[in-house]
């Protein structure tokens, strides 16, 4: 496969992915644990108790990059926001402001000419509400994906049936728990719901209120985008592990076992899902670790402020066609190479991100 | 403003103590870089409410930097100097607000990839700055002492696994009196060695009652008015409009009179340290297992005691969505081995961060599941990871501990 893309390049003359020709119908789903999950609790020994469907279901079908070092900074927004444009973005990780480089929606949607309908964010707090769409001249406005903040969809439900008591318990983010960056259009993005989702306001709130956490709320979202508008990239941000901040260690891993069960929960989704099985790659990746016990500097799991080699080194991994399985990568790689290998993969050109394609999966 | 240009003026607002002492090394602290010099003086201007060791440490940092020549000086600050600061952090008033300057550095060093360079040269620098410290032996060898699992019946949880690799496991240990037997061997050492903030005692609920004066006491319910006052704050505070940067810093400037605090003395010093907590701390405010947790470290990070025990108690419950919507305002639920479950993990970190203290090879620790048989006890007498199956009192295994 990279030996005839090289030559089609050489052929066309043009930039090196442009020439791609993915199968058709490719699609890709990247899902990451917002709230950085260490080694320790997830596949060191000692935390393997805590991903039981990540370790029996899903490594064996995938290829597992060991060491994925976040060079840039740890903070939640900003971190996936560079993974979401293969750049080391650098603004202030608690302002509701667009990634000021191309993100992959940008790309996938320009490159390949795809409508708005085929590229989604399903998101954990009002702070990823621009994440789909960037400030850059050349992209930005009109090109990006839609973003769905189901916590904030599910306050406007309750607002609208008279329970805006509960609004401030729908916390924004753990890192700042009282922090809500003010966003306005509750109405317009309940009709979204109830046109895009095809999901009635009382549905949805009688649904929400059969779940555990906002996590599983995201992924019930990103089941009815599935169903409905099968998107070719759909991108989850998981974020119950960020409860870390609070400093009580059961509930972080109580929120690792459950991203463990999401995760395993969204893979059978997509290899059950006619529009998906057979033809859609799934990445997952935390978008960075936490403070290693021994840093004096910080508290352990608690936070991720010491920019330590724990802190910043994670894993990813790959499944899906032509992923090779149960394969296990060493050398390491970062984040921003996610975007380029998604481009390799679907066929359009991240012309302006910093990361290098993932040959192993490609 | 640069540091060549300060004067002793430029102290006036900072309190009696730190006034004087930033006073008196003017011309020092004249020859520190930009990078460095805020960090020091965020020390400084809170002088007047610092622990003994606390106020010998910063002498003996002093003592350390003017002992240096010139060239020393500039080689030792070399890496802080390195770093490429903003005209906007020049602009910022560093002198009475280091604590902000503080937070701006962090994020400017973090846009710019140098936190990195700044995390090596300052773990070079404390690395020097502690050898170059006499470590004079202590009074009583350290002990810390950790009680967890109030209010848990029974469970299947395997506990202690991170700790007893370090000490001995006790799976018979008669609970009976087990509190007191603690309790009354911290009020022996306190009334025996009666340094000032020497022997702590934290508890996550009602504190046990213990009569010693010499005993610093902080609890969770002794705090409850203060603590849902300064998260009524800081709602209020967030709510007008304000970003989390601005919250840090206005919880930084909580003093214990801003929440209704008068107090005099080692009674202040000791409201401070309960502020801090709550203001420093994340998730103090709402988890009791966070604030004995943080508590216990600041305790040995600050005051470097030769004793402390900290006692979990149940935390509130996380609430579910489920919950959420159909509870209305629901009453909180406390989850015993939840708590249990944290109190585990921050054990390990008390045990970790007394090891980074001064004689930590001669130090002692334990942690005991509250009102059972399960323990695991830390001292240089006893054989890391081996295990008692015996049965013993508290009160003996607190003898083998402190032999």
């Amino acid at each position: 496969m990279a030996t005839g893309a090289t030559a089609a390049a050489t052929l066309f003359g043009g930039s090196k992915m442009s020439a791609f020709a993915p199968p058709r119908g490719r699609k890709a789903v990247v899902v990451t644990f917002g709230g950085g999950a260490r080694d320790e609790e997830t596949f060191m020994p000692e935390g393997q108790e805590n991903i039981p469907l990540l370790l029996k279901e899903l490594i064996p079908r995938s290829t597992f990059f060991t060491q994925v070092v976040n060079k840039g900074i740890l903070g939640h927004y900003v971190a996936t926001a560079s993974v979401a444009t293969g750049v080391y973005e650098t603004f202030n990780n608690f302002a509701a402001v667009p990634p000021d480089n191309p993100t992959v929606f940008e790309y996938f949607r320009r490159d390949l000419k795809r409508p708005a309908s085929d590229a989604w964010v399903v998101a954990p707090s009002n702070g990823f509400f621009r994440i789909g769409e960037s400030g850059n001249r050349s992209y930005g406005q009109g090109l990006g994906a839609g973003v769905i903040l189901p916590k904030r969809l599910l306050s406007a439900a309750l607002s609208q049936s008279g329970h805006d008591q509960f609004e401030h318990l729908l916390r924004d983010n753990y890192e700042t728990p009282l922090y809500t960056p003010q966003l306005t259009g509750h109405e317009v993005e309940l009709r979204q719901m109830e046109d895009i989702l095809k999901l009635s306001v009382s549905d949805f709130t009688t649904h929400a209120s059969s779940l555990a956490s906002a996590d599983e709320l995201s992924v019930y979202i990103a089941r009815q985008l599935m169903r409905r508008l099968a998107p070719s990239l759909l991108w989850v941000t998981l974020h119950d592990i960020d409860i870390a901040h609070a400093g009580a260690f059961s509930l972080y891993v109580d929120a690792i076992r459950r991203s463990d069960k999401l995760v395993a929960e969204l893979w059978r989704a997509i290899e059950t899902d006619p529009e998906y099985a057979g033809k859609t790659n799934l990445f997952i990746l935390p978008d960075f670790g936490r403070d290693s016990d021994t840093e004096p500097g910080g508290n352990g799991f608690q936070h991720h402020r010491t920019g330590d080699a724990l802190s910043r080194t994670t894993w990813m991994m790959v499944l899906g066609p032509g992923v090779p399985e149960n394969v296990v990568i060493d050398r390491p790689v970062e984040p921003t190479d996610l975007v380029p290998t998604l481009g390799a993969l679907l066929g359009f050109d991240a012309r302006m991100c910093h990361g290098k394609a993932l040959t192993e999966v490609l | 403003m640069q540091p060549a240009q300060l004067t002793a003026a430029s102290f006036t607002a900072y309190p009696p103590e730190a006034r004087e002492a930033a006073a008196s090394e003017i011309e020092l602290l004249k020859r520190l870089p930009l990078a460095f010099l805020p960090l020091l003086l965020r020390e400084v201007v809170a002088l007047d409410s610092k622990f003994p060791v606390e106020r010998q440490e910063l002498n003996h940092q002093f003592a350390y930097l003017r002992g240096m020549t010139d060239s020393e000086l500039r080689r030792t600050m070399s890496p802080f100097e390195s770093l490429r600061l903003s005209p906007e952090l020049e602009r910022v008033d560093w002198v009475n607000s280091p604590a902000d300057f503080s937070e701006q550095l962090t994020a400017h060093l973090w846009a710019t990839h140098q936190i990195d360079t700044f995390r090596n040269a300052a773990v070079q620098y404390v690395s020097q700055l502690n050898a170059s410290n006499k470590v004079e032996p202590l009074a009583v060898p350290r002990l810390t002492i950790v009680i967890a699992g109030q209010g848990v019946t029974a469970t299947n949880i395997p506990l202690f696994r991170k700790l007893r690799p370090q000490g001995v496991r006790f799976t018979h240990v008669n609970p009976d009196k087990g509190n007191e037997a603690i309790l009354a061997l911290v009020a022996r050492r306190a009334t025996a060695h009666p340094l000032p903030f020497a022997h702590w005692y934290v508890d996550g609920g009602v504190p046990q009652p213990v009569a010693c004066p010499e005993l610093a006491c902080l609890s969770y319910a002794e705090i409850e008015g203060v603590r849902t006052s300064l998260l009524a704050s800081m709602e209020s505070i967030m709510r007008s409009g304000v970003g989390p940067e601005a919250l840090r810093t206005r919880l930084a400037r909580v003093r214990p009179v801003d929440l209704g605090i008068q107090s005099t003395g080692r009674a202040a010093i000791l409201d401070q340290f309960k502020i801090g907590v709550l203001t420093e701390g994340s998730g103090t405010q709402v988890y009791s297992t966070t604030f004995v947790q943080w508590s216990a470290r600041e305790i040995l990070r600050r005051a470097q005691p030769l004793t402390l025990v900290a006692r979990y108690a149940p935390r509130l419950q996380e609430q579910t969505i489920q919950q959420m919507i159909a509870g209305g305002h629901p009453k909180p639920v406390l989850d015993a081995e939840g708590a249990l479950r944290d109190a585990d993990m921050g054990a390990y970190y008390t045990w970790i961060n007394q090891q980074r203290l001064s004689n930590s090879e001669n130090s002692r620790f334990l942690v005991w599941f509250e009102g059972h048989s399960e323990a695991v006890a830390v001292a240089p007498s006893l054989k890391g990871g081996t295990m008692q199956g015996s049965t013993v009192t508290m009160a003996e295994l607190l003898e083998q501990l402190e032999a």
